[in-house]
């Protein structure tokens, strides 16, 4: 006999629990699938899982990954938090990295120790810029910010293709779609040599260390974290929600575009038509398997990086398709919002002798 | 002056033909949305319809197990959404991104052996009219049996919501559940199933794309239709003509702007490219201005998770 009860209040316990139970579901999710595929799920999940990270290089790729990752669920989760649905956090990364890189490129041919802050900053008002559209449209406009979101995705990949086969081409580059390569001033310096994991990392800590405090110990995160629960109690309360959806936005924007210009002038060093392996889309799953918590988001970055990661490996030993990393964050997704269930629903097995014993 | 007019004619008919994808989806998803289900996972649905009816073509060398197959796929894939937001109670939104991340990945993975692959000529009715009558012969003949069912759909959908009892029932549960569910309606079943219809619409609109369309496989070669038809769902407030006449507005604009490539307009492509998003856009904005008009036709319901006390 299996009885379902509702609960009336959610543990927090298992609150933050549950992202493990939909991490382990995934893995075993993940074995099913490489037993279908016709490999040898034990060894494939270790290629995947334990190989990537099991050398000082592969600890350095996983912090890489997972910097972007972090960044930007730590803007989305201010957006989620209130109730702005911002899935357009790749588009915010693209235009953060084009206005980032254009300012790289005006510095091409000279060094200085103001450029990088400059190049950074840029990068940040560029997806600051972008992220507002969305916000403007959907307070003054009552525009859906999903759709106009998403759809810049396309606008600015679009945008980065034109400048980088056009105006913005390399002039010694052989017509390739790149620019010229940043000068080593524009460049995020490496923390060790032969490593590729550079300083950026320190700009996702500093997000998050930031977003804690925002969040939790002023005035604008609980005016956030009210708007999130219930919309009527905040305008009850008196709150400016439209300045709110402009703020949340501009932070998520922010924290994408630093994302964008962190992977070029950390390892890329130049605008091309690839700077972004979907992170914006990613990071979505980011947030919510850290579940909008700052910390958990340092987790779940590292989580999701791996899949990354895994994902090349298990190519490259296994010749298993890299999309499979897609379906990894998929799934993790997936098993996240069902394990929500146990949050809200108690379910209780009773024994048949229990019965057995009333009668 | 006649050649003008003969172009003309094949331009209507290739932008008729653009808008298949989008009038499918937007059809199917129109049913899902009056329910009071918002399923994102649109463009996942149509990557993973447009794989496996292009990966059962190959196989089986049959159209029609294709074409079925096609719109199967999508109704399996919608059902992890559909068990997921009714049984589980799981959020919509979060859970249609996870589909189409999923979608996009798993196509691809299943994908890999597909690429390259040639496809097959699909067969076009009326096809010696379309060449005899001038103008009218490409807008009205040559067209594959889906472009007809497409250009049907809206209005059966449009007759299926205003003059059918379960077109009712549809409307009502999307509308107000309680009562619904009060008069005796099994809600989550009602539901349930206008997510699936909306799966197999949505494998149906893929499967044009990689049989018929563009014949042949090619990742991610939905290129954000799944997310125009959503748009195009807002865009019609709701209402299944609307969605006939909105993806033709789409469709002429992707045909316009490959047109314009083609003879050498002095615009940069990608801005071109860009258009058909940046309309939607434009449209969203004048569409949604008028608050009161959107609540009017929208699902009440839309996007909230029913949970009944057993």
């Amino acid at each position: 006999m299996i009885k379902i009860e509702k609960r009336n209040d959610v543990p927090m316990a298992l609150y933050f629990f549950t992202p493990f139970i939909a991490i382990i579901l995934t893995i075993l999710g993940g074995g099913i699938i490489f037993y279908i595929l016709g490999f040898n799920p034990i060894e494939a999940l270790k290629f995947y899982f334990i190989t990537p990270i099991s050398n000082l290089y592969g600890l350095s790729e996983l912090l890489l990954k997972a910097t972007p990752l972090c960044l930007i669920a730590i803007g989305l989760s201010f957006c989620f938090k209130s109730n702005n649905w911002n899935i357009g956090a790749e588009g915010q990364l693209t235009f953060g990295a084009i206005v980032g890189g254009g300012v790289a490129l005006l510095f091409y041919n000279q060094e200085g120790f103001y450029i990088l802050p400059l190049v950074i900053l840029a990068g940040a008002i560029g997806g600051m810029i972008f992220a507002l559209i969305p916000a403007v449209l959907k307070t003054y406009f009552n525009t859906n910010e999903i759709l106009v979101s998403l759809m810049l995705v396309y606008v600015s990949k679009l945008l980065l293709d034109y400048l980088v086969v056009g105006p913005w081409s390399n002039p010694e580059g052989f017509n390739f779609p790149e620019t010229r390569q940043f000068s080593d001033s524009s460049r995020m310096p490496l923390l060790f040599e032969g490593l590729r994991i550079h300083a950026g990392i320190f700009l996702a800590l500093a997000a998050v260390m930031l977003s804690w405090f925002i969040l939790y110990k002023t005035y604008l995160g609980f005016q956030i974290k009210v708007s999130g629960l219930s919309l009527k109690t905040a305008k009850y309360a008196g709150f400016k929600g439209k300045t709110m959806i402009l703020v949340v936005f501009m932070i998520s924007g922010a924290c994408a575009g630093l994302a964008g210009v962190g992977e070029i002038t950390g390892p890329i060093g130049q605008l091309h038509r690839m700077i972004s392996p979907d992170y914006g889309f990613t990071a979505i799953i980011v947030a919510f398997l850290g579940r909008l918590n700052p910390f958990g988001i340092i987790f779940a970055s590292m989580v999701v990086a791996l899949t990354y990661l895994g994902a090349e490996t298990a190519q490259i030993f296994l010749q298993i398709p890299k999309y499979t990393g897609q379906v990894f964050q998929g799934m993790i997704l997936f098993f996240l919002l069902a394990s929500d269930y146990l949050l809200f629903f108690k379910i209780k097995i009773l024994s048949l002798k229990k019965n057995e014993l009333r009668h | 002056m006649s050649l003008d007019i003969s172009f003309i004619g094949i331009l209507i008919g290739s932008i008729m033909a653009s808008s298949v994808p989008l009038i499918l989806a937007a059809s199917g998803e129109l049913i899902t949305e009056r329910s009071g289900v918002l399923n994102l996972g649109v463009e996942g649905m149509m990557i993973i319809g447009a794989i496996s009816g292009f990966a059962l073509m190959v196989i089986t060398d049959n159209l029609f197990i294709a074409i079925v197959g096609s719109m199967l796929s999508g109704v399996i894939i919608s059902l992890i959404f559909g068990f997921l937001t009714q049984s589980l109670l799981t959020n919509h939104v979060a859970t249609g991104l996870a589909l189409t991340i999923f979608g996009i990945g798993l196509s691809a993975m299943l994908g890999k052996n597909f690429v390259g692959i040639p496809g097959k000529e699909f067969p076009i009715l009326f096809s010696s009219l379309r060449e005899s009558i001038p103008f009218f012969g490409p807008i009205l003949f040559g067209h594959s049996i889906v472009l007809y069912f497409a250009f049907a759909l809206p209005f059966l959908t449009n007759y299926f919501l205003k003059k059918t009892k379960l077109g009712l029932v549809v409307r009502a549960v999307g509308d107000s559940p309680v009562s619904a569910s009060n008069q005796g309606i099994n809600v989550i079943l009602v539901r349930y199933c206008c997510i699936l219809y909306g799966g197999a619409m949505c494998g149906l609109a893929g499967a044009y794309l990689s049989l018929i369309y563009t014949p042949q496989w090619i990742e991610n070669m939905t290129a954000g239709r799944g997310w125009i038809a959503l748009a195009l769902v807002v865009f019609a407030t709701w209402s299944p003509i609307k969605v006939l006449i909105g993806a033709l507005i789409f469709g002429g604009i992707t045909i316009l702007q490959l047109h314009m490539q083609a003879i050498g307009f002095r615009i940069p492509v990608q801005f071109l490219s860009a258009l058909p998003y940046l309309m939607t856009i434009i449209v969203l904005v004048v569409i949604s201005r008028d608050s009161r008009k959107i609540k009017l036709n929208t699902p009440t319901s839309l996007g909230r998770i029913f949970y009944k006390e057993k």
